[in-house]
């Protein structure tokens, strides 16, 4: 497990100066990273007419929360988190199960064309997702999947090869002792996987958790041609649209629309940060 | 992998024995299957099949209505010598051009900076935080600051003697700004995947490069850097890879626009797919695409040699 440790005690000499100057740097830098997200709220707190004026102005004076119910009573903002949540929830859950489970086989459970398999799953990651979206949609309106959340669910439950991938790194990592003491007790596979090897791999299942919730809560491109019903849509789909009718004049509405969009989701952030944090460097080095 | 665990029943296995492998052995092979059974079966239908789709369609003419005919290397002929396929093309090797080397140089030098700290969790907060959001809402709240008659020119125009920049008006500027919204999106996610990598490198390497008199610039390029190098060889295939799929941002931000200015790979595949149902045109430019990945990932594959450090084992 790869950890991004939060505060590093270092037995470095203290350069103060040095280290005064990097803050003020990374102040600097972070205040740049933030700014648009502050921006967006104090906009979306602005009435039309100080959105007009010249020259702007970066506070709202006066304050106005007129424009939150005027966004929300626009578009079903809460029937789009519901769908998004239950959508990510739903793959979440499939992914585990089966990324796991495969990854274990891989690990673990020499089969006959095994590797073969594996490496045409590392192979199909080289693949642009986007080269397979034509046929993808031509698949799913032969199934009557379009505009249902079955095309986003069923095909991401079940064909994540980075998930497997990563699952495959977590169970190699633990001892073989673990899985062979199981074996020689007489537990079958599947009792091994479950009894044993299950438990021992919940830091890599949270992982990978955190990984499928943001790369799905997020997901963009195959809802917009899957969809087309706006209750079906997810939170990005209804902001793309709430964009296209709004983003003309009254930006202080489509502000209201963004801060509804993402401040739960960086709320949740904050909180769950660490854990998150480590997800994220965990992937990013490759599952080591 | 497992020759030597003794079979685990209690039955004789003498004449199992002379038929080749223990049935416990056997079984287990089943279950291997069986445990990989719905990814499998998942990757064959969901991205198999689409891929093999999209081979046959590229070269077939298809509205998904018509009777559909096949055309040979039409689609690829008529789509390489597109104009509009061909900026397509051009935008998104400069967007990944531009963006994966500023990206990473910022990613490394932050991580290194937030290394030396104790205090840290506040900037990777900070810096992390765009990378949460949706690439949707990135792009509606970047699209409002680079109005024309926005905050971002007016200050631009109060310090330089020049007229408030129209960001995504002017198609010279429009892809400068997709590059920003870019580089801003996604490096608190280097930036954190670095700084677990500098973490892993052992503190006994470091001291002993003190002992031999290694000052700090010293450090960083015979040390700390060769040992980031392959977690940052691996980032670099993957933002390259992303960058050259570049779409949700410039859907919103720009829609391609102004005069194709910002079209990318993907916003033409969408467009010729989806809002003019030529099935097999789309096709053929998302195998282009594919084949210009293979070939970039296989260029940094043959590169790395000379920039990537290993650690023999």
């Amino acid at each position: 497990m790869t950890a991004v440790s939060v505060t590093a005690p270092s037995n470095r000499r203290r350069v103060p100066a040095t280290t005064v100057v990097l803050h003020t740097l990374l102040i600097v830098g972070g205040l740049a990273m933030v700014f648009p997200f502050i921006w967006m709220i104090l906009t979306s707190l602005k009435t039309l007419p100080q959105l007009l004026a010249e020259p702007l102005s970066l506070l709202p004076d006066p304050l106005t929360g007129e424009n939150y119910p005027e966004a929300l009573s626009a578009m079903p903002f809460g029937r789009a988190y519901l769908n998004s949540v239950y959508i990510a929830g739903l793959i979440i859950a499939g992914t585990l199960v089966t990324a796991s489970m495969a990854g274990y086989a891989f690990a673990r459970i020499p089969f006959r064309g095994s590797k073969a398999l594996f490496i045409g799953f590392l192979a199909t990651q080289m693949i642009p997702k986007q080269v397979t979206l034509v046929p993808f949609y031509l698949l799913m309106s032969r199934l009557g999947w379009v505009d249902s959340h079955l095309a986003l669910i069923v095909p991401a439950m079940l064909a994540n090869p980075f998930a497997v991938f990563l699952m495959r790194q977590f169970v190699l990592s633990l001892p073989k002792e673990l899985d062979e003491a199981a074996t020689c007790d007489g537990a079958g596979p599947v009792r091994t996987f479950f009894a044993v090897v299950l438990p021992n791999l919940r830091p890599g299942l949270s992982a990978l958790a955190i990984i499928v919730a943001l790369d799905t809560w997020n997901n963009f491109l195959f809802p917009l041609v899957l969809l087309n019903s706006t209750e079906l849509f997810t939170v990005p789909l209804l902001l793309a649209g709430f964009e296209g009718q709004h983003g003309g004049v009254n930006y202080g509405l489509v502000m209201a629309a963004s801060a509804v969009s993402t401040v739960p989701v960086l709320i949740l952030f904050v909180i769950a940060q660490k854990r998150i944090l480590n997800s994220m460097a965990t992937s990013g080095l490759g599952g080591r | 992998m497992t020759a030597s665990t003794p079979a685990p029943t209690a039955r004789p296995a003498a004449p199992r024995e002379l038929r080749g492998e223990p049935t416990w052995r056997r079984r287990r092979r089943r279950w291997g299957l069986a445990f990989v059974g719905p990814q499998v079966l998942g990757m064959t239908i969901f991205v198999a099949l689409p891929f093999a789709g999209s081979m046959v369609l590229a070269f077939a003419d298809w509205n998904g209505l018509t009777e559909l005919s096949w055309v040979g290397f039409d689609n690829f002929r008529d789509q390489l010598t597109s104009p509009k396929f061909g900026r397509s093309i051009l935008n998104t090797l400069l967007i990944a051009l531009i963006t994966v080397p500023i990206g990473l140089g910022l990613a490394v030098t932050i991580a290194v900076a937030l290394e030396k700290l104790k205090v840290r969790t506040l900037y990777l907060l900070l810096f992390f935080a765009p990378v949460v959001t949706s690439q949707v809402a990135v792009a509606t709240i970047w699209q409002q600051l680079f109005r024309a008659d926005g905050i971002v020119s007016g200050w631009i125009a109060r310090v330089l003697p020049i007229d408030p920049p129209n960001w995504l008006g002017d198609p010279r500027l429009a892809l400068i700004a997709v590059c920003i919204v870019t580089v801003w999106a996604s490096l608190g996610l280097n930036v954190v995947i670095f700084l677990a990598g500098l973490q892993n490198v052992p503190p006994t390497v470091v001291e002993a490069a003190r002992i031999d008199g290694a000052g700090p610039v010293a450090l960083f390029w015979r040390i700390r850097l060769p040992l980031l190098s392959p977690i940052m060889f691996f980032s670099s295939v993957i933002a390259f890879i992303s960058s050259l799929q570049t779409f949700d941002l410039v859907f919103i931000l720009t829609d391609g626009g102004p005069q194709d200015a910002t079209r990318t790979i993907v916003l033409h595949i969408y467009d010729v797919g989806f809002g003019r149902f030529q099935f097999g045109l789309a096709s053929a430019a998302s195998i282009i695409l594919l084949g210009i990945t293979l070939v970039i990932t296989a260029a940094q594959f043959g590169v790395q040699k000379y920039f990537v450090h290993y650690e023999e084992d």
